[in-house]
């Protein structure tokens, strides 16, 4: 009897736990930056981003955790005519934050403002990369797109396609996310409110969101924000630096997450742009691959994991990291610290060290300056670690720090620069995402971008085997085509990848369900799942 | 101030100066060495100020920055102040339109939006220079952008000076332009020339760690007060591990020093 009471008891405080889940309450995070744009359509900053995944419904997510696409507002799809026609099935009784019901009608509307030229919208361009789509209304919970191409990994591109309503008065504010914009105070915060149509529930049958509110304070002092987050004032911080989480740990070790290595890679890369205005004698230098493969395998990765980064970073293969599951290539390995090997192929490409200085066949001694963003702590200490490293092999490296703009301008438009120390995060899982990066003809091609005809017959091979990627639709075929252009970047180093950082973030006991993960927005990718419970 | 503590102002600073000076041969050979197997080590026999994030020896770059800092930042305001006293006291003694003028060129300077000029000198500097030459740019930099302030006070004390009795005589004597500045009228402004010289050195300590975010400060891996200060950054991390707050310790003590060396009344014109 006194058992039954125990457990009568403790079902009584499980289930407490359980309306505690629904009972609401504001979560309150930071966002570094003014939010550029609020149409969900045109977001493409961070903070603009991150209000659209929060108030905007998609037809297919994806599960940062499990990286799988799921069904949202479409209860199934299913790609046709050979990867040319995607065909969705909508879910019944979706209503926007208004009350508009959602139909098929809703997904063409959001087509032809995503298409028309007027709304600049950065997400289409990957839509008609294979050419105009067409959306064709079957039904009113019926649709097809159908495209002049094949596109592969095509649902990835719905994931981030906010759905508008077309009959709506409100416009773009009627909403199917989890949550709608209440109020924005520019430079101080935006509070968003409860949908309270959101489609989704939970496994009770209670309608999800929990949360009643998200409230972003707009800050960009790191320290401010753990001062803030330290005083219960905020929920969550994201990204945190290593500096910042090591300090945290040794006060709530228990409210850290360290979620392993992030998409982002510090990389180095030497200008190979025809038109840089370089002297040509090192020019010479940069094409040799032997002279790259030797930078690579002068620097010590994992000095750098340990130092700059605490331990909380992994020295890097390639391009992609391991925490892109899918396309990582496993059959690569960082390029280790290896000094004879340096020696040999720096002797391989003409070079000889006199009185401590590296000389190429012509006398000039090898010097060359790194460019960097000023202001980045960890990024400063890395340059200056690298400089060290090529100190031993009788290279001088120039570390120069430049305002983020000005560093823009000469990488992107002037070449005035010979190497770069930057880092990029292929935040979008597929390669396809990638195009402009490793097409030779591509904008984003960083050592030698907008090129007429791909300038090496690596960069030819790369072109066809991205090309070819892009075409295929099996995923198996897909991955072995992305993985020799990973392993041809690898052996010809144009890019020096260094390390992958961590994702590391900081959550209070009060708030539940956090399921971090790599892919953005690390944190509150399941915001609708999220609640706050009561501290005692 | 008595001449007790000026002497004793004078000795401390010496003895200073000579322990720095002492020390940086020694440290002019380790200061960019990185002791990978001890990142940020607490002081102790080896590192007697422990180490910083990257493994690199305190003292010896506290030493070395204490060195291009003192060297340079006095350079610096020496040539700002010359600059003002050139430009002030020209303006000063004129009078009328070039006064006018002259006034308003450093108005007009002053109300340069310079962050934005700065971030354009440095697209124009060549990458590849060495750190040496990045500090000396650096301070060149702080000397030709820092005269404005002080050219107002100048001009001030100079203007006042225009009508004196001394100036009048100089005058009737048949005293020219040139002379009545360099023999009359720059005697008079020392004072306000020296204490605007000490003013200007710590400012161009800290703006030069200031600069440091633009790209436009002393480049890895030569060290500076002004670098070195930047490890106060981490609020946290400074008051756990006191020997960070060394660099600010040393200029604090250092142009403290320097004040107590020149009595109040050198001060007024």
């Amino acid at each position: 009897m006194k058992r039954a009471h125990r457990w009568a008891v403790v079902a009584a405080l499980f289930l407490a736990a359980a309306g505690a889940a629904s009972a609401g309450g504001e979560l309150r995070m930071v966002i570094r930056s003014e939010p550029k744009n609020l149409h969900p359509l045109k977001a493409s900053d961070e903070a603009s981003e991150l209000i659209r995944y929060f108030t905007s419904g998609a037809l297919i997510r994806l599960n940062r955790r499990t990286q799988q696409f799921e069904p949202w507002l479409a209860s199934q799809w299913r790609l046709e005519d050979g990867g040319r026609r995607i065909r969705f099935r909508l879910r019944d009784g979706v209503r926007f934050s208004d009350g508009t019901p959602f139909t098929a009608e809703d997904v063409a509307y959001t087509f032809r403002v995503l298409l028309d030229p007027a709304t600049a919208s950065p997400s289409a361009d990957a839509f008609l990369s294979g050419g105009r789509p067409e959306v064709r209304v079957l039904a009113a919970d019926q649709l097809e797109v159908n495209f002049p191409k094949p596109i592969a990994g095509i649902e990835r591109l719905f994931d981030q396609l906010a759905i508008l309503s077309a009959r709506s008065p409100n416009g773009e504010t009627a909403v199917l996310g989890p949550f709608l914009l209440a109020h924005y105070e520019p430079g101080s915060y935006l509070l968003l409110r409860r949908n309270p149509h959101y489609f989704q529930r939970d496994e009770r049958g209670v309608r999800l969101p929990y949360l009643d509110a998200v409230r972003l304070e707009i800050l960009q002092n790191r320290e401010t924000e753990l001062l803030r987050f330290r005083r219960g004032q905020i929920h969550l911080i994201a990204n945190l630096d290593p500096e910042l989480y090591l300090r945290l740990q040794a006060e709530r070790p228990d409210w850290l997450h360290n979620s392993g290595p992030s998409l982002e890679a510090e990389q180095l890369w030497f200008n190979l742009a025809e038109a840089a205005p370089i002297e040509p004698y090192k020019k010479a230098w940069f094409r040799s691959a032997y002279f790259r493969q030797a930078i690579s395998h002068a620097l010590r990765r994992q000095d750098y994991c340990r130092i700059v980064y605490r331990g909380l970073a992994t020295p890097a293969a390639g391009p992609v990291s391991p925490a892109d599951r899918f396309w990582f290539n496993r059959n690569l390995q960082p390029a280790s610290f290896d000094p004879g090997r340096v020696r040999r192929l720096l002797e391989q490409a003409g070079f000889k060290l006199e009185g401590g200085k590296l000389r190429d066949s012509q006398g000039h001694a090898v010097e060359f300056s790194l460019v960097t963003n000023a202001g980045n702590r960890n990024r400063e200490r890395l340059g200056a670690m690298i400089q060290q490293d090529l100190a031993e092999f009788g290279i001088r490296l120039n570390l120069v720090t430049l305002d983020f703009a000005a560093l823009i301008e000469r990488i992107t438009r002037t070449f005035q620069y010979e190497a770069c120390l930057l880092s990029l995060a292929n935040l979008d899982l597929d390669p396809n995402s990638q195009m402009n990066v490793w097409l030779s003809s591509g904008s984003h091609h960083a050592w030698n971008p907008n090129q007429k005809a791909p300038a090496t017959t690596w960069e030819a091979e790369i072109d066809r085997l991205m090309r070819a990627q892009a075409a295929a639709l099996e995923p198996s075929k897909r991955k072995a085509l992305f993985d020799r252009v990973q392993q041809i970047v690898a052996e010809q180093a144009p890019v020096i990848y260094l390390v992958h950082k961590n994702v590391l973030s900081a959550v209070r006991p009060e708030l539940r369900n956090v399921e971090p993960a790599a892919v953005p927005p690390q944190l509150c990718w399941n915001i609708e799942r999220l609640y706050l419970v009561e501290r005692r | 101030m008595n001449r007790g503590r000026r002497r004793l102002a004078m000795v401390v600073l010496l003895v200073v100066l000579a322990a720095l000076l002492g020390m940086l041969p020694r440290a002019a050979g380790t200061y960019d060495r990185q002791f990978r197997d001890a990142p940020g080590a607490r002081p102790s026999a080896r590192f007697l100020l422990g180490t910083d994030e990257l493994g690199r020896d305190r003292l010896a770059r506290l030493v070395l920055g204490s060195g291009v800092s003192l060297a340079l930042a006095p350079a610096a305001a020496l040539l700002s102040v010359a600059l003002a006293a050139v430009v002030g006291g020209g303006a000063g003694l004129a009078g009328g339109w070039v006064d006018r003028a002259m006034a308003a060129g450093t108005d007009l300077f002053l109300s340069l939006p310079w962050l934005f000029l700065l971030i354009s000198v440095r697209a124009w500097l060549p990458l590849n220079v060495s750190p040496w030459a990045s500090v000396l740019v650096t301070f060149l930099l702080l000397a030709l952008l820092g005269w404005p302030a002080t050219a107002r006070v100048v001009r001030a004390c100079a203007a006042s000076l225009r009508n004196s009795d001394l100036l009048l005589q100089a005058r009737a004597c048949g005293c020219g332009g040139a002379r009545l500045f360099l023999v009359h009228v720059l005697p008079n402004l020392r004072a306000v020339l020296r204490a605007q010289f000490w003013i200007a050195v710590p400012v161009f300590i800290l703006a030069e760690a200031n600069l440091g975010m633009l790209g436009l400060g002393v480049a890895e891996p030569l060290p500076s007060w002004g670098n070195l200060l930047r490890d106060l950054e981490d609020y946290d991390g400074a008051i756990q591990r006191p020997e960070r707050l060394a660099p600010l310790l040393l200029l604090v003590v250092v142009m403290s020093l320097l004040q107590m060396l020149f009595e109040r009344e050198d001060f007024s014109a």
